[in-house]
């Protein structure tokens, strides 16, 4: 029997742009029961007393709490601009044809990112101890300027320098991947335009560069947020050292430990929304974003 | 093709231009003059050195032995004290600025619309108000055909349109002299022609051109002088009337008969 194609009754294909999605009734399910449970452990959480949440209110906002979150905050900023900053040029030295700056910049990453940070922490406060006292002067010459390292060396300095010192060896590994991983046509066409070397960082390199720099920058900024914790050991109040004098002092350890967690997530969540668009910013210029940029406008939330 | 090439001294003078990558002797003493507004299409076998030779320069790549001369002024080196010297990676950057390079791989910023792409040099390194700039980049982007792509991305752009941007934007820099290496070799068959018809115009307006190609047809319609390269040595050179039709030497009998069936 043959059929004929232009038979109305015969089974036809139908255009796609009718067609109805099937409703995903499993992962529905699977959602719901996520929920409940989500909500059930919340509750657990909530009302159990040994949380004392009333307490976590009561401290979530006092001075001495939120003077150590400013602590944790400045240091972070300032150790994560200088660390980036400084790892910026150890990373370009690290990649120059100079055999001297080149071996300067291993000897800084193998020194600083071999080391824990605890022990380099407590070695710049202590720094007076081997060195009393510092000086500017030409070599071999009069002194121009000298101080007592002890008035140099405050715990504040001590912190900043640590961290710095400490991040800007990780940042300098980040930053030269990120160098690495653009396409040599792209030097070579700063190359052919007489570009200096700094401006085809700046506008050309950098720019493509940010796009595997910016997710383990993130990392990085996070686990920074915490390692300032660490310089409770030289005295420094921090977030994590100010609930600690005050649990120390009232036994509420858990709710005292709440806050500080609370105050930990409310940061990284808000670096994670800053991290997102970054991402999307650097990423202008690839397809898939700009496909992606597209669908998003079109399908409404 | 250029009617009248200027009888005064030559833009270009390459002088037994010699360079090896480790034991590799790439270029065996290259000699070449290119006249004001003449157009030389380069041709020879893969591996023979062209690309080399155009990096040479504008010294993207160094020479061990030889000179090479711009608009009279010698490329990578001065004369400090009856002594020459190397230049400064700032003074050899200079020098770059009046030539404007092509490449195969396009080499586009992606992170830049074509316009952006365009008056990054100008207004960066040559510093033309951005204003002027941008005005020149979009007559630039009408001369190759793509007004309408000013704010398009790199990569939201066909190949051929990819290269016109990049022309344009080498032209941008008002170059004296410019070098294209296999503008269309990473091109689709039907994408090179819009390429050479750009290329054959700026030959037309007068633009000094040294140009590596394996399209024999622009050689022989845009082409003032051929110079066949084998073996990191100029093998021979001449009109492509005479080098095309009647090549002397066997290697480029060989070779033409390769490209030409
Ligand atoms: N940067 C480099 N390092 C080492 N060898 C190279 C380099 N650039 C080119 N070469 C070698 O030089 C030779 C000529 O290359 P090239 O100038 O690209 O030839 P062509 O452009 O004529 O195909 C090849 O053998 C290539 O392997
Ligand atoms: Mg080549």
């Amino acid at each position: 029997m043959t059929r004929d194609t232009t038979d109305p009754h015969a089974p036809v294909a139908r255009d796609v742009a009718s067609a109805h999605r099937p409703v995903p009734w499993r992962r529905l399910v699977l959602w719901l029961l996520l929920v409940l449970v989500a909500i059930d452990f919340a509750v657990v959480v909530a009302r159990n007393p040994n949380f004392g949440w009333p307490v976590v209110a009561e401290w979530f906002t006092e001075r001495s709490v939120l003077g150590g979150l400013s602590v944790t905050l400045g240091l972070t900023v300032v150790a994560m601009t200088l660390g980036t900053a400084l790892g910026l040029l150890i990373a370009m030295a690290r990649l120059s044809r100079d055999r001297m700056l080149n071996g300067l910049a291993s000897l800084f990453v193998w020194v600083f990112r071999g080391t824990p940070l605890l022990v380099q922490l407590i070695f710049w406060y202590n720094l007076s101890t081997l060195f009393p006292e510092m000086s500017i002067s030409i070599p071999w010459g009069p002194v121009l300027a000298s101080w007592n390292t002890n008035d140099l060396i405050t715990p504040m300095t001590a912190a900043i320098i640590g961290l710095s010192l400490n991040e800007a060896a990780y940042m300098a590994e980040i930053i030269r991947g990120g160098l690495l991983s653009v396409d040599k046509g792209q030097y070579e066409a700063t190359d052919a335009f007489g570009m200096t070397r700094w401006r085809a960082l700046r506008r050309v390199i950098l720019p493509q560069a940010m796009r595997s720099i910016v997710p383990p920058t993130g990392n990085q900024l996070i686990s920074m947020i915490k390692a300032t914790s660490l310089v409770s050991v030289i005295a420094m109040a921090d977030l994590l050292h100010s609930v600690q004098t005050i649990y120390n002092r009232t036994f509420d350890v858990i709710p005292m430990l709440m806050v500080a967690v609370i105050w930990y997530l409310l940061i990284t969540s808000v670096l994670s929304v800053g991290q997102r668009y970054l991402e999307r910013y650097y990423a202008r210029g690839e397809r898939d974003s700009v496909q992606s940029a597209k669908i998003a406008a079109e399908t409404p939330a | 093709m250029n009617a009248v090439v200027a009888a005064q001294s030559p833009l270009v003078r390459a002088i037994g231009v010699h360079k090896s990558f480790g034991d590799n002797e790439v270029l065996k003493g290259i000699t070449l003059d290119v006249a004001h507004g003449e157009v030389v299409v380069i041709l020879g076998p893969s591996g023979s050195g062209k690309s080399t030779f155009l990096r040479c320069l504008n010294h993207l790549e160094s020479i061990d032995k030889g000179a090479i001369e711009i608009g009279g002024e010698q490329i990578g080196y001065k004369v400090s004290r009856g002594r020459l010297v190397k230049l400064s990676d700032r003074a050899i950057a200079a020098q770059r600025r009046s030539i404007g390079m092509v490449f195969q791989q396009f080499n586009l910023y992606p992170h830049m619309t074509a316009l952006e792409n365009i008056i990054e040099a100008p207004v960066g390194v040559h510093g033309v108000p951005r204003d002027a700039a941008i005005a020149y980049a979009q007559e630039l982007l009408a001369r190759v055909g793509l007004s309408d792509k000013q704010d398009a991305y790199p990569r939201q752009m066909s190949g051929g349109q990819q290269q016109r941007v990049a022309i344009a934007r080498a032209l941008a820099i008002r170059p004296r002299l410019m070098l294209f290496d296999e503008p269309t070799s990473a091109l689709d068959p039907e994408l090179v022609g819009e390429v050479l018809s750009t290329m054959r115009d700026l030959a037309d307006g007068g633009l000094t051109m040294i140009v590596v190609t394996h399209e024999i047809g622009f050689a022989k319609e845009a082409a003032d002088r051929v110079v066949f390269m084998d073996g990191g040595v100029v093998v021979e050179q001449g009109t492509p009337d005479r080098i095309l039709a009647n090549p002397t030497h066997p290697r480029t009998q060989a070779f033409l008969k390769r490209f030409l069936g």
